[in-house]
């Protein structure tokens, strides 16, 4: 924050001789004591745990680099046989770097939704936004590189199908999906130069959130309430008050991240990627990994390809724009009692849409006949669910959002984030209000 | 300070150094861009398919291998290939259906070589994102996409869902009337 001046005294002869040289101790000084919101619930730790999540995945990934073999005749055993099976640990290594990849996502939406929720993206917050997106997409480009490189059959027809999206697009299409395979077709090329990237883009990541974690550090957090910061009684030092909830719900994280690593270490896994990559076969179903699936469906919803494509890339581009298209005064949609509904509904379109991306087109939603036809499928169908939930995504962002700040009557705002704190019952029992606590 | 000479060289030049400074920007900027942009494009160009990557090759394929009503899929370039021995069924099926509502319109003779209807030689890549679709799948006996549920006739003419063409005719000629050379 502006007015947030150092307060780090060197202490030996040595700390002051660096500090007029590098003054390296003092910013991470700087950063422990970085005033912090005082009412930051759990909503609040992800970022740490997406932190925690990054590093684990560049260790990992490091680790299996040395044992993977980037080649179209070599890649699929250097996986199945000498890292699942001769290099030591390297079936944990994997496993970890694999199920790591879900955990990341798993975190990262949650952290979005958060900030959609208390409306961390709206000013002076944009751009610690936008960097967020950006990092997202950095994300989603880092795991479907990730996810070819154990050329299994997914492995081989996710690269196929991702890239052709490209081909979309009249004229430039085809020479640039072709720029990209390094030939005519998926094949040893594109899974050297996918590799190459993937080793790359997280680190392009980790300086992104470096970015993102200085623009935190301009305006300072948001908080659940969403009213400004407006005293130094609003704030507690960064440590020891949120290193050590960070460090808590990291552990709890890693618990979870732990029962899949031990337990279910094949649950993210088709079982079609333990067939190696075939270019003449295309497994009878296929579907990207969890965390892709709503941008799937929408891309399937729509029967044009090109129009397909687009409302994809529509789909992220919205984000981008969430923080000048919600015209609200308000930032938390605890004192926006419609804007929370819609945005619980979009919630639900998304998860929707995700469960649709993982069905056949024409696939039944409720049991029975597929209904009367409308266009080109019946209207039971899971097309026509995604088209629905589609549809409700888009409105959502670009109607609903805009409209609600006009029309919405939100509830009282209190005057300061201390004063849901101090007000609570569980915090000031009736006739003990100012006692101090003795016992701890 | 003050009234030091701050800046002699400009008050003794004046504003012919000004344009000479402009002509520097100038002159230095379009080196350094034209410097970038050929360093630029051996970069990207690298990734385009190499020398061994475009070799043209060509294969030829006995086609007493294809039994009446069955198909193989073959590589050409590393691209799928469908070779399809069509029925007269299959045949006259894709002809009568020659003046459907399509989305890429085309007639059943303009995709097979004259007195070779039985022989459907395609590229397997589904035109939308290049999935290999399943024979005989799909509510025309033709093709069934997997991926994304594209539906192509017996004539592998696009006629249901967002594939935008059908699958593409792959350059071949008949060496003898059971063997094709394709490529």
């Amino acid at each position: 924050m502006d007015e947030h001046t150092s307060t780090y005294q060197p202490k030996s002869a040595f700390e002051r001789w660096l500090d007029a040289r590098l003054p390296i101790v003092r910013f991470s000084a700087d950063l422990m004591e970085f005033p912090t919101p005082r009412n930051l619930n759990y909503w609040w730790t992800f970022g740490a745990i997406l932190a925690f999540c990054l590093a684990v995945q560049i260790v990992t990934g490091v680790v299996l680099a040395m044992h993977y073999d980037a080649s179209g005749a070599g890649a699929f055993l250097s996986v199945q046989r000498s890292i699942m099976r001769d290099v030591n640990y390297g079936w944990l290594v994997r496993s970890i770097h694999a199920n790591g990849a879900s955990m990341f996502f798993l975190a990262v939406y949650i952290h979005i939704a958060r900030g959609m929720y208390y409306g961390s993206y709206k000013a002076p917050r944009e751009v610690l936004w936008l960097l967020g997106c950006v990092i997202y997409i950095l994300m989603m480009a880092t795991a479907f590189m990730g996810y070819v490189l154990p050329w299994g059959q997914m492995s081989f027809w996710g690269a196929k199908v991702i890239t052709s999206l490209l081909g979309a697009f009249p004229v430039i299409g085809d020479p640039i999906t072709k720029l990209l395979w390094g030939g005519f077709a998926v094949d040893s090329p594109t899974l050297n130069r996918f590799f190459s990237l993937h080793y790359l883009l997280p680190f392009i990541i980790a300086a992104v959130v470096g970015l993102h974690i200085w623009a935190l550090h301009v305006p300072g957090n948001n908080n659940p309430t969403g009213v400004n910061v407006k005293s130094k009684t609003d704030t507690v030092p960064f440590h020891p008050y949120y290193t050590v909830k960070d460090l808590f719900a990291v552990s709890v994280f890693m618990i979870v991240f732990a029962l899949f690593i031990f337990y279910l270490p094949d649950a993210f896994e088709k079982v079609d990627n333990n067939v190696e990559a075939n270019p003449l076969v295309t497994p009878a179903h296929i579907v990207p990994e969890w965390y892709l699936l709503p941008f799937y469906a929408i891309l399937r919803a729509i029967p044009d390809k090109l129009t397909g494509v687009l409302a994809l890339a529509a789909a992220l581009g919205s984000l981008f724009a969430l923080p000048w298209i919600d015209t609200s005064k308000v930032r938390s949609k605890r004192y926006r009692p419609m804007a929370r509904n819609y945005w619980l509904v979009w919630v639900l379109a998304v998860l929707v849409l995700g469960w649709c991306g993982s069905q056949e087109p024409d696939g039944h939603v409720f049991p029975g006949g597929a209904g009367p036809v409308f266009i080109d499928y019946g209207i039971n169908t899971v097309t026509w669910l995604s088209r629905i939930a589609a549809i409700y995504y888009f409105v959502w962002f670009w109607a609903i959002t805009p409209l609600l700040g006009f029309f919405e009557k939100t509830l009282p705002v209190p005057d300061s984030l201390a004063t849901p704190v101090l007000s609570h019952p569980a915090t000031v029992p009736a006739g003990a209000a100012a006692a101090p606590q003795t016992k701890g | 300070m003050v009234d030091s000479v701050a800046h002699p060289v400009a008050d003794h030049e004046g504003p012919t150094d000004e344009g000479r400074r402009d002509f520097l920007y100038l002159a230095t900027g379009a080196v350094g861009g034209a410097g970038v942009v050929a360093i630029a494009w051996p970069l990207i160009d690298q990734l385009n398919p190499a020398a061994d990557a475009l070799a043209l090759a060509s294969i030829e394929y006995d086609l007493t291998k294809v039994a009446l009503g069955q198909e193989v899929t073959i590589a050409w370039r590393k691209q799928p290939v469908f070779i399809r021995h069509r029925t007269q069924a299959e045949i006259d099926a894709a002809v009568r259906d020659d003046h459907a509502p399509m989305k890429d319109p085309a007639t059943d003779a303009s995709r097979v070589k004259p007195g070779h209807a039985q022989w459907l030689i395609v590229s397997a890549s589904c035109t939308h994102l290049g999935c290999v679709p399943t024979f005989k799948g799909g509510e025309y006996n033709g093709w069934l996409c997997p991926c994304h549920g594209s539906m192509y006739d017996t004539s592998a003419r696009i006629r249901k869902g967002p594939a935008p063409k059908n699958l593409y005719l792959v350059p071949y000629e008949f060496l003898s009337p059971t063997k094709v050379k394709i490529g």
